[in-house]
């Protein structure tokens, strides 16, 4: 006989489903070692039967005390701690974290080096979205998807080694402008890239978006409404997903995104499978923008001009005097940034990565937080969780898209 | 949006200098839940983006050391405004807690008590979130050293003597330089020969 009256289960008097043992749940910890968690998070889960009754997200297993750091380095010396944000887009961080630098000290990047940014940002956006959906289709079962997202995001990564000499941790950005201009050829391999990319986007699109395995397990899973996802404080595709159409690059346009055509894909209702279709739809546009400012690419420098800002050229400061001191300034002292505080959000792969910087001048920061997109992603788990079946974690953590690099900071 | 209306619909928000020109203001922590009220149902501010605090140092001769910088943003307006609040108390640093308000104020409120040690009145669970729970420091506050200091390993560490021990970078130039000058790898880094 079940005692209805002594029932503790939060879902029962919801009239959601009846088990045999209502009111009995076990408690099961999930991760912070578990391939499908993406990285060291940790859920803290209560199941009655198979279905969900709470979940606690617990993290910090990656915390390596970046803020702190950022208030003892400069700033350039900063930008390779912001690749250890989310690695998978290594290249928005730098550029966001910059960006907000730049904001602060009212510069304004050379049209040649913002063109270049937009072309890193929106490469990496394609990196990161491949992988993020290529762990989702393995982890609603697809392997074969796995690799063909795995075999496109590859040829990104070889274009960033020959761009910056590394393939993950890219440090690119500098204040004033980029640690050095694109190499020869360069745009003519990501053309390359891009023609080939279009068609086996179709394919990676063809196998797994009418799959009726992939759409079973998607459909109406992690339903986030409109409403709900402001007050979680979503930004970027997962955002999108639930139907609002704030993209930072049209609403508070950066780097001169104003400049590209391109449209902001958005969902209907908000479950896993229109996080699956805006990230998919969002590297097509990506690639778009990509080709407009190669099309665009502007001729000039790519560093401003203010010795006490950027480093001078190499061959200046071998020669000169004046070039010496500043390029000796500048790498010991850090860019000069005037007092003040500034704070700056980037539309990343994850979503809006911000930085808030606060200066007391000079080149060091005497505060930045960064408000990081996945750690605001992982805080709405207790609230979507409730209610699914054990194997949907798998595909609603899939379809959020996070990286625990960037929460834990 | 009009910035006389804001300041006469709530007139302790005083203007705060902002170099990004972003609406900035400053507000006095017994009226912030007020003000984030007033902002999220009238001036359509539906999100709380972002909790940064702020430790203006300990040996700031007069005015509050702790605060917190609010950053909101409006899906419909496609603007951010920033509030900042500033701790009556220095010894013990309190703010009104706006997870009434947004959900998503729950772990950056948490993460602000983690890292900087303020306290949010109202907040329903306020552990630590990113350190490990009875970790006896805020890091993030001036006076808590870069290198780190010496604490008690998490409980289930206890007795656990092969756990990792926590060896402070050294200092010299920054965290993670080397100290310069001497011949010998073990005494440039000294944490690479460390008897663990």
């Amino acid at each position: 006989m079940q005692d209805f009256k002594t029932n503790t289960n939060p879902m029962a008097d919801k009239g959601g489903y009846s088990q045999g043992q209502i009111g009995e749940t076990i408690t099961m910890n999930i991760g912070p070692s578990h391939p499908s968690t993406h990285g060291v998070l940790r859920l803290k889960t209560e199941f009655d039967g198979d279905m969900i009754t709470k979940v606690e997200p617990v993290v910090g297993y990656l915390h390596r005390g970046q803020e702190k750091i950022a208030e003892n380095l400069t700033y350039n010396q900063f930008v390779p701690f912001t690749d250890r944000l989310d690695y998978l887009a290594s290249m928005c961080n730098n550029i966001a974290f910059v960006q907000c630098a730049e904001k602060l000290a009212g510069i304004d990047a050379t049209p040649r080096c913002k063109a270049v940014r937009v072309i890193c940002c929106e490469l990496s956006r394609i990196a990161s979205h491949l992988v993020g959906l290529a762990a989702y289709a393995m982890d609603a079962g697809s392997t074969t998807g796995f690799m063909y997202c795995f075999t496109q995001r590859e040829k990104i990564l070889t274009l960033f080694e020959a761009l910056t000499g590394a393939r993950m941790t890219a440090s690119f950005a500098r204040v004033g402008g980029m640690a050095r201009d694109l190499p020869d050829g360069w745009l003519g391999s990501v053309n390359v890239f891009l023609n080939q990319f279009a068609p086996a986007l179709e394919e990676i699109d063809k196998l797994i978006t009418r799959n009726r395995i992939f759409i079973e397990r998607t459909e109406g899973i992690g339903v986030v409404t409109a409403e709900q996802a402001m007050q979680y404080g979503f930004t970027g595709p997962n955002l999108r997903g639930s139907g609002i159409d704030t993209d930072l690059r049209k609403t508070n346009p950066y780097l001169g995104y104003e400049n590209y055509d391109f449209d902001v894909p958005i969902g209907t209702h908000g479950d896993a499978y229109d996080r699956w279709l805006v990230r998919l739809e969002e590297m097509r546009q990506s690639s778009r923008i990509v080709r407009q400012a190669m099309e665009k690419m502007p001729d000039g420098p790519i560093n401003i001009d203010d010795p006490k800002i950027v480093m001078p050229r190499k061959d200046k400061v071998l020669t000169s005097m004046e070039e010496l001191i500043h390029n000796f300034t500048v790498a010991t002292q850090g860019p000069d940034i005037p007092k003040g505080e500034a704070y700056f959000e980037a539309d990343n792969p994850k979503g809006a990565l911000g930085f808030y910087i606060m200066s007391m001048g000079g080149g060091v920061p005497y505060r930045v937080k960064i408000r990081a997109p996945s750690f605001v992603t992982l805080s709405a788990l207790q609230h979507i969780l409730p209610g699914h079946h054990n194997s949907d974690i798998t595909v609603v953590l899939g379809s959020l898209d996070f990286v625990l690099g960037e929460c834990d900071r | 949006m009009d910035r006389k209306k804001i300041s006469s619909a709530m007139p302790y928000l005083k203007a705060r200098e902002a170099a990004d020109g972003m609406e900035s203001y400053d507000c006095p922590p017994d009226k912030l839940l007020e003000a984030a009220g007033i902002l999220k149902d009238e001036y359509e501010f539906q999100t709380l983006d972002d909790i940064a605090s702020i430790d203006m140092g300990p040996d700031k001769p007069s005015g509050a050391r702790f605060g917190a910088v609010y950053h909101f943003y409006s899906h419909t307006r496609k603007m951010y405004l920033r509030l900042c609040a500033m701790c009556p108390d220095n010894s013990n640093p309190k703010l009104p807690s706006l997870t009434g308000l947004y959900l998503s104020a729950d772990w950056a409120e948490r993460e602000a008590y983690d890292l900087m040690g303020i306290e949010f009145e109202g907040h329903p669970h306020l552990a630590r979130i990113l350190m490990w729970d009875g970790y006896p420091y805020h890091p993030l506050r001036k006076d808590f050293p870069l290198a780190g200091l010496p604490a008690p390993l998490p409980d289930s560490f206890d007795g656990n003597y092969d756990a990792t021990k926590v060896v402070p970078a050294p200092m010299e130039g920054g965290p993670f330089n080397a100290s310069q000058g001497d011949a010998f790898a073990e005494k440039r880094e000294p944490r690479s020969h460390a008897q663990i």
